[in-house]
């Protein structure tokens, strides 16, 4: 039962992961970080892990997937990208050689070491049944680690802060970004030499928009 | 068959190596902080696995902070993206080599 469970949800989380790896629309691929994140939080289900599943479907799921396709929906940058060009020669085959080899030394790191550890159980915090578990990490939490839980607090409050100065609307024209001509993405600079003007159209028309 | 901890391991190190290929190959910078949130969810159930593996509840306290990390990541990266985005249509991260030296 346990395997099936398994199976199954690595194939979603596999196919999840390869779709937002090939997804020509930046959609298609948010939609797929949504299904392998379903799969994710099955896992830590098996896994006894049961606040973190409610909480990686909520945080991930339902916060961080939304505030992507928000940015694309705001951006209107949904439209599909042509993978079959290179940009960079042979960008691909390293990429891939670096995939492998990456997976290659973590499975030797993982797995060869598993057993490495004297195999005697964690002496910090107990971990309980699937029952336990939300109630054994609210206890941790707030006493062993609240100062940890206060630093995440103000990592957050900074973290909303910066975003809303990042992304605040500044007064006049903007400037455009400077051209840089690269060979290989002239193509690209030829977009570039248009797109100014239909910046400055686009944020005055969103000021319309709140202004009425 | 029962489901060891090897499993979920090789299942980590499966997602954390795609998530990495992603991240090398794609130019739109959306889909590559979404490589960024594969590869933390490979850590995160490599936590979860050892975590339970060890009998400690560390692995899963890890993992809430690593959850909190990575939405302060996205809210700034995505803002980052937003006002890039305004100065300049449809800009790859090739395009972005302003501050490169």
């Amino acid at each position: 039962m346990d395997a099936a469970v398994f199976l199954i949800s690595a194939a979603i989380v596999l196919t999840g992961a390869g779709g937002v790896l090939v997804a020509r629309n930046p959609v298609h691929a948010a939609l797929f970080l949504v299904q392998t994140l379903f799969g994710v939080a099955v896992l830590f289900v098996l896994q006894d892990a049961t606040f973190l599943a409610a909480v990686q479907v909520i945080v991930y799921a339902g916060a961080v997937v939304i505030l992507f396709l928000f940015v694309i929906m705001l951006l209107g940058v949904d439209r599909a990208e042509d993978l079959g060009v290179e940009p960079i020669v042979g960008q691909r085959p390293v990429a891939a050689i670096v995939g492998a080899s990456l997976l290659g030394m973590l499975l030797t790191a993982l797995l060869v070491s598993v057993d490495g550890p004297t195999g005697a159980h964690g002496a910090n915090t107990a971990l309980g049944d699937a029952a336990d578990n939300t109630r054994l990490l609210g206890e941790a939490l707030f006493t062993d680690y609240v100062f940890a839980v206060e630093l995440t607090a103000i990592l957050l409050t900074v973290a909303v802060i910066g975003a809303v100065v990042l992304a605040r609307r500044v007064r006049g024209p903007l400037a455009p970004l400077p051209v840089v001509v690269v060979a290989s993405v002239a193509d690209d600079g030829e977009q570039g030499d248009d797109g100014p003007p239909d910046v400055v159209e686009a944020t005055d028309a969103s000021d319309e928009g709140e202004g009425a | 068959m029962v489901v060891t901890t090897s499993w979920y391991l090789t299942l980590a190190a499966i997602l954390f190596s795609m998530g990495a290929v992603g991240l090398l190959t794609r130019r739109n910078p959306l889909i590559m902080i979404m490589c960024i949130e594969l590869m933390l969810n490979a850590v995160n159930l490599t936590f979860v696995s050892l975590g339970s593996e060890l009998g400690d509840l560390g692995g899963q306290l890890s993992v809430f902070f690593v959850l909190v990390v990575a939405a302060s990541e996205v809210v700034v990266g995505l803002a980052v993206v937003v006002a890039i985005m305004r100065r300049r249509q449809g800009a790859t991260v090739d395009d972005l080599s302003v501050l490169g030296g």
